[in-house]
């Protein structure tokens, strides 16, 4: 029996938190830079977006999302290093491992640490350098966030467990490879109108790009008609783990993300429009053969329940959320379990047009995982920064249309549900 | 003389496989079957268990044919131009594991069906790095 979402117990944080200030860095491909930079880049951000300004020497504590510098970069033990190229040392910063969702669960010790009554200023972040490697060696770094004495050796792939989670909700439900394909058209429309994404182009610009490329060298150029088209040539879009192709799979990305957290009670001192932690939720899953349903992460319906109850908000209230669409059936599945459709429901919601920008229900504005990047340790808290902007009502082009705009959700996913982390932010 | 049991480990599981069984282990306080070889149950958290034998047939309820492979199975010849199947078995007995899916056209996914039946199959098993396999039954 799934967890229902209005069954978590109702915990409370020991004080109000609130965010103050966000920082990100490009996120993309970039050659030359390590952690550090990227760090350092969105950090910067941070500083110079902050209302009112912060002495850094302000901060007590940091806590750090990294998935694997080890195994990336050849880098362990980051967040002293971090704390240095910040100048923060002697600043305790501690480093947060879970998978995609690291930042996710390194935000929740942040807020867990001022709701203690401990600290009152605490940067949060994330941050991955994945492009050192080849694709092979993502493959198998990524992979090693899955189980590796009964799934890995089985031949499943980060890419092939979701694609098994795809298959299955196909089988179960009127699922099928063009819901698929629209989730990705959709957040790569998003993430045109995000300057910092890695793909900051739609669908239909890549490929004419594409074709003037390839008429200007002279060769064969493809008669892709739109979107479709091309994301249904086997050349253009190669199979990774069928059902899923190239353009179902979030990208391969270097990136960093950072959020200031201060006790609610002296947010004024840093900004006049704070974004308040309302309610957040965590939770751990098991391997998809050992989880009760092959078309649902019960993590993500446990941890939403968390932190419906702590907002004391049901599903329907959620304005604007950025999900985790480190693949395309994911975003499916990920708005099911939040309870913004019910289970089966999801493709014709995409069908439909909802979760667009101008949709009833936005999801992914800032371009999701999918166009924005995945650099998989930041993901988390850029999901969150994303939700900042959105309800301080400064994304810009990529604004969501609803004057009203109090709450949004973000829903971050460790590997293949082995870690889920809901937080629900409320605008101040 | 007795033989000494062994640890309840992923070590002996492919050491069992490797002498052609699948053991998983069953819980004596509830019951509890489970592929893998845990040493306590997850279920009522009792350190009770004992070796139990799967009989080695099940059927497949989710699979994916991977074409962009890690680096085990890249030197086994797989790839983008020659896919492999993986996927999730429910076991005659209950239980879901993950496991390769062998004897089936990963080229052509839709050729392979879900809810067919599969048994055990361990004759292509890596010595060096076994995996649990099945195949049409």
């Amino acid at each position: 029996m799934a967890t229902s979402l209005t069954s978590a117990k109702r915990r409370q944080l020991g004080r109000p938190v609130s965010i103050v200030g966000a920082g990100m860095s490009r996120f993309g491909a970039f050659r030359d830079k390590t952690s550090r930079d990227l760090f350092v880049e969105a950090f910067q951000d941070l500083l110079e977006h902050l209302d009112q300004g912060i002495d850094v020497a302000d901060i007590e504590c940091g806590y750090i999302g990294n998935y694997s510098a080890d195994l990336f970069e050849g880098q362990g033990h980051t967040a002293p290093i971090l704390a240095d190229w910040l100048g923060m040392t002697p600043t305790p910063v501690t480093r947060i491992e879970n998978a995609c969702a690291s930042s996710g669960s390194a935000l929740r010790e942040g807020v867990m640490a001022i709701a203690s009554g401990m600290y009152d200023v605490v940067l949060v972040g994330g941050v991955e350098k994945m492009t050192n490697l080849p694709t092979e060696g993502v493959t198998d770094v990524l992979a090693s966030a899955a189980d590796g004495l009964y799934e890995v050796p089985a031949g499943l792939t980060f890419p092939g467990i979701y694609g098994a989670l795809a298959k299955a909700h196909m089988d179960r439900y009127e699922t099928n490879l063009s819901h698929l394909l629209k989730v990705g058209i959709k957040n790569h429309n998003n993430g045109a109108l995000n300057p910092k994404a890695q793909f900051n182009a739609s669908l239909r610009d890549m490929l004419e790009r594409r074709k003037a490329r390839a008429e200007q060298q002279g060769g064969p150029v493809p008669d892709w008609r739109d979107e479709m088209d091309f994301l249904n040539d086997a050349r253009a879009n190669p199979w990774i783990a069928w059902p899923l192709r190239l353009y179902d799979c979030a990208p391969i990305t270097d990136g960093a993300s950072c959020v200031l957290l201060v006790a609610a009670e002296i947010a004024a001192n840093f900004t006049d429009k704070p974004v308040h932690i309302a309610g957040t939720g965590q939770a751990s899953g098991r391997p998809l053969h050992d989880a009760e349903e092959l078309t649902s992460l019960s993590a993500a319906r446990e941890a939403a329940a968390q932190a419906y109850a702590m907002a004391g908000v049901a599903p329907q209230d959620i304005q604007v959320a950025e999900v985790h669409d480190c693949f395309t059936i994911a975003e499916i599945i990920a708005t099911e379990d939040l309870g913004f459709f019910e289970p089966g429901a999801g493709p014709r919601a995409v069908d439909e047009g909802r979760t667009a920008l101008h949709g009833d229900r936005p999801i992914n504005t800032s371009g999701g995982l999918k166009a924005k990047g995945h650099p998989v340790g930041a993901s988390g808290v850029a999901q969150v920064i994303e939700t900042f902007h959105q309800l301080r009502g400064e994304a810009g082009p990529r604004q969501v249309p609803n004057p009203n705009l109090e709450l949004g959700l973000t829903h971050n996913v460790g590997g293949t549900g082995g870690t889920c982390v809901v937080n629900i932010l409320r605008r101040g | 003389m007795t033989e000494e049991p062994r640890e309840f480990n992923a070590a002996s599981f492919y050491a069992y496989l490797k002498e052609g069984q699948f053991m998983g282990v069953r819980c004596r306080s509830c019951g509890k079957l489970s592929a893998e070889a845990r040493p306590m149950c997850p279920a009522c958290h009792s350190r009770e268990v004992e070796w139990f034998r799967f009989s080695g047939q099940g059927q497949l309820s989710a699979f994916t044919c991977i074409s962009v492979v890690p680096a085990a199975l890249a030197e086994k010849g797989y790839g983008r131009n020659n896919p492999y199947c993986s996927g999730i078995v429910t076991l005659a007995e209950g239980p879901r594991i993950s496991a390769r899916i062998l004897g089936v056209d990963a080229a052509s996914p839709q050729t392979i069906a879900t809810g067919m039946n599969l048994a055990l199959a361990l004759e292509d098993l890596d010595e060096d790095k076994p995996a649990l396999a099945f195949g049409p039954a």
